[in-house]
């Protein structure tokens, strides 16, 4: 019999005063609109493409990130300059297939792809959701501020040979016998 | 231009006050779920959202009202109207204020049952007549539950009725000038509530609706203002139970006189309405076996036992 | 209350027909209700509110409930109807008819000796109450007795 009451009773009004004390408590909705919420750094949201401190554009034309995809909704044609740097002729994304999964930004050798903490893409057309590299390629250098892909990497270009890049050392000449 | 019972201007009166109440409970229960939920329920439709109850009309009124071929057209355009009819014909003999209300009747708590056991006939035409394997599920569920709370609903009531010698309303009332029913028949009061929330189907006993089982119960068919009235149909009933409880056990219009009576009432029904959303918001659906054998096993012997001691001690009172 | 009495009557005279015509059973049971509650209000016109409200609590509201209630378990659909329909064939109807009108003649010499007095006096609750527990109330007895073996019946049934 008490434990029917403890059942039935007691844990029911317990219950309703405990949501009732909610009442009081200050409420977690974000006004969005009106008040901006705070986003994280690390936040997935519009993808951007970067460029090196020099100002250069850090992406090389790999297609790692359109490999690593699994949606497959990046797209780019690789293409070389004089001096021997590689970069994309065009890079394409199509949001409305991307899922912000970050597998782009976690595939890129050169830290050039980088997802931000911006979310408001929402479009009227759905054509307009295809970003272009003129769209996609900001000025900044993104999360990593003193990155520089050709100047830490043994890839050779124009005015710097291998073994010039930074704590790297020379090549050896495996076809010479001295220690 | 006085207020006095039964005049058309108090009709007119009642009639619009109890629809619109009913109308901005839409407005009022989001709001209040959304406090009691750590959120902020709908704020954006003019000041603090109150033009919400404005916009939801306008979209219930253009939306496409929509009969189903299959469905049996002369029970399907029936049962929201008989919902509608039978509750706003309960405020009938609801005493507001010392001279408000519609009809002074000798027999307002029977006339209340009444209505009650006939509202049954909305749900299961509604459910029966849609042709619709949920439907036919949440009605014959609704049957099952308001026949059985009905039950107790009535025998909880006897109590008060015993103590005020009267089955009018308005003399309930006066019975209770000097204490509310609720003291003395605290058992009744807890068996009303339970069975007005089962006999209103509103949560935690909404189970002849419960989405999550079937899909919307007894309206999974219906759409546009039939759909509308079941819904407004539903929130009268919240204010009928309220305003009922607020007269049998709380004693009306009474309270200190720096208020006018009717405010008072109103203050205590509102007590209640706020109160039934609190237990939407906290106290989950039991499963349909369990609310039946808590009815037949446990509610109703609590009642005649209460009934019991209620007509012992009149007797030995004499 | 005169105008009051005759409508109400005429209501439960056409509802009950609309009853024995009716071909879908959902249907035939709603005038069923609505012939109910049109006596509920005969009642309460001639002076028995008590009786009405009982009317219209018991025989409307709880008795037609298990009615539908058993309806929506049976699965009703055309050929119910047309089997309905085949039984309100001309040939059916004559000996129910001549009986009916036979009793319809006795009712109305029956009616035609007493006075027609609509204004009867009031009986309020208090006084049905009075005469169920006063000389009545071995009946009242006995027919709670018969209702707890019913439940009791019920709920072992249930139980099984």
């Amino acid at each position: 019999m008490l434990k029917l009451i403890q059942d039935t009773l007691i844990s029911q009004v317990v219950t309703l005063w405990t949501v009732f004390r909610h009442l009081f408590v200050k409420t977690d909705t974000v006004e969005y609109p009106d008040e901006q919420p705070y986003m994280f750094p690390r936040w997935r949201g519009r993808i951007i493409l970067s460029r090196d401190p020099d100002g250069e554009e850090r992406c090389v034309a790999c297609n790692l990130c359109a490999v690593a995809c699994p949606v497959d909704c990046i797209a780019l044609q690789k293409a070389e300059k004089d001096d021997g740097r590689w970069y994309p002729e065009f890079f394409r994304i199509n949001f409305s297939r991307c899922i912000m999964c970050g597998f782009c930004e976690e595939a890129c050798p050169t830290h050039a792809i980088q997802l931000t903490p911006d979310f408001e893409m929402a479009e009227y057309k759905r054509q307009d959701m295809v970003w272009e590299k003129q769209d996609l390629l900001i000025d900044g250098t993104g999360k990593y501020h003193d990155y520089n892909f050709y100047r830490v990497a043994g890839m050779s270009i124009k005015d710097k040979d291998k073994g010039e890049a930074l704590n790297e050392a020379k090549p050896i000449d495996v076809r010479s016998l001295m220690p | 231009m006085t207020l006095e019972i039964g005049s058309a201007l108090t009709i007119g009166l009642i009639l619009g006050t109890v629809i619109g109440v009913a109308a901005m409970l839409i407005w009022v229960e989001r709001r209040l779920l959304g406090f009691w939920q750590d959120r902020l329920g709908p704020n954006r439709v003019g000041p603090f959202g109150l033009f919400q109850v404005v916009a939801d009309m306008i979209k219930i009124f253009t939306k496409e009202d929509w009969t189903p071929p299959f469905a049996d057209k002369f029970s399907f355009v029936l049962a929201p109207a008989i919902i509608m009819t039978v509750i706003l014909l309960s405020f009938a003999v609801v005493p507001f204020a010392p001279n408000l209300g519609i009809v002074d009747s000798n027999i307002g708590v029977l006339f209340v049952l009444a209505m009650a056991s006939l509202g049954a006939y909305s749900v299961m035409l509604g459910g029966l007549s849609s042709d619709n394997k949920y439907a036919l599920l949440g009605s014959l569920r609704a049957a099952a539950q308001m026949v059985s709370y009905e039950v107790f609903m009535g025998i909880s009531l006897l109590g008060v009725v015993a103590l005020s010698g009267s089955f009018n309303l308005r003399e309930i009332v006066l019975a209770q000038e000097d204490m509310w029913y609720v003291l003395p028949q605290f058992v009744g009061f807890v068996i009303f509530l339970i069975a007005g929330v089962a006999e209103s189907h509103r949560l935690p006993f909404d189970i002849p609706e419960a989405e999550q089982e079937i899909c919307a119960g007894y309206h999974t068919e219906y759409s546009g203002m039939k759909f509308g009235m079941f819904f407004v149909g539903e929130y009268l009933g919240l204010v009928l139970i309220s305003s009922l409880i607020t007269v049998l056990f709380f004693g009306g219009w009474y309270g200190p006189a720096f208020l006018p009576p009717v405010f008072w009432f109103a203050i205590k029904a509102f007590a209640f309405i706020a109160f039934f959303i609190l237990l939407r918001a906290a106290i989950p659906r039991p499963r349909y076996d369990q609310l039946m054998s808590y009815g037949w096993l446990f509610l109703l012997p609590l009642s005649l036992i209460n009934l019991l001691v209620t007509g012992a001690i009149i007797l030995n009172s004499q | 209350m005169t105008i009051l009495f005759y409508l109400a009557s005429a209501i439960a005279i056409i509802s009950t027909l609309c009853v024995i015509l009716q071909t879908n059973i959902v249907h035939a049971l709603i005038y069923l209700i609505l012939s109910l509650l049109a006596v509920a209000v005969i009642f309460y016109v001639l002076g028995a509110p008590f009786a009405a409200v009982l009317e219209a609590i018991v025989y409307a509201g709880a008795i037609m409930v298990l009615f539908l209630f058993v309806i929506m378990m049976l699965n009703m659909g055309q050929h119910t109807r047309d089997q309905e329909k085949s039984w309100l064939s001309a040939r059916g109807w004559i000996a129910p008819g001549v009986m009916a009108g036979l009793l319809l003649v006795q009712l109305l010499s029956v009616f035609a000796q007493i006075d027609q007095d609509l204004s009867g006096q009031r009986i309020d609750v208090m006084a049905v109450s009075g005469l169920l527990f006063g000389p009545y109330v071995l009946a009242v007895e006995l027919a709670s007795i018969l209702l707890l073996a019913g439940l009791v019946s019920a709920y072992h049934l249930a139980k099984k």
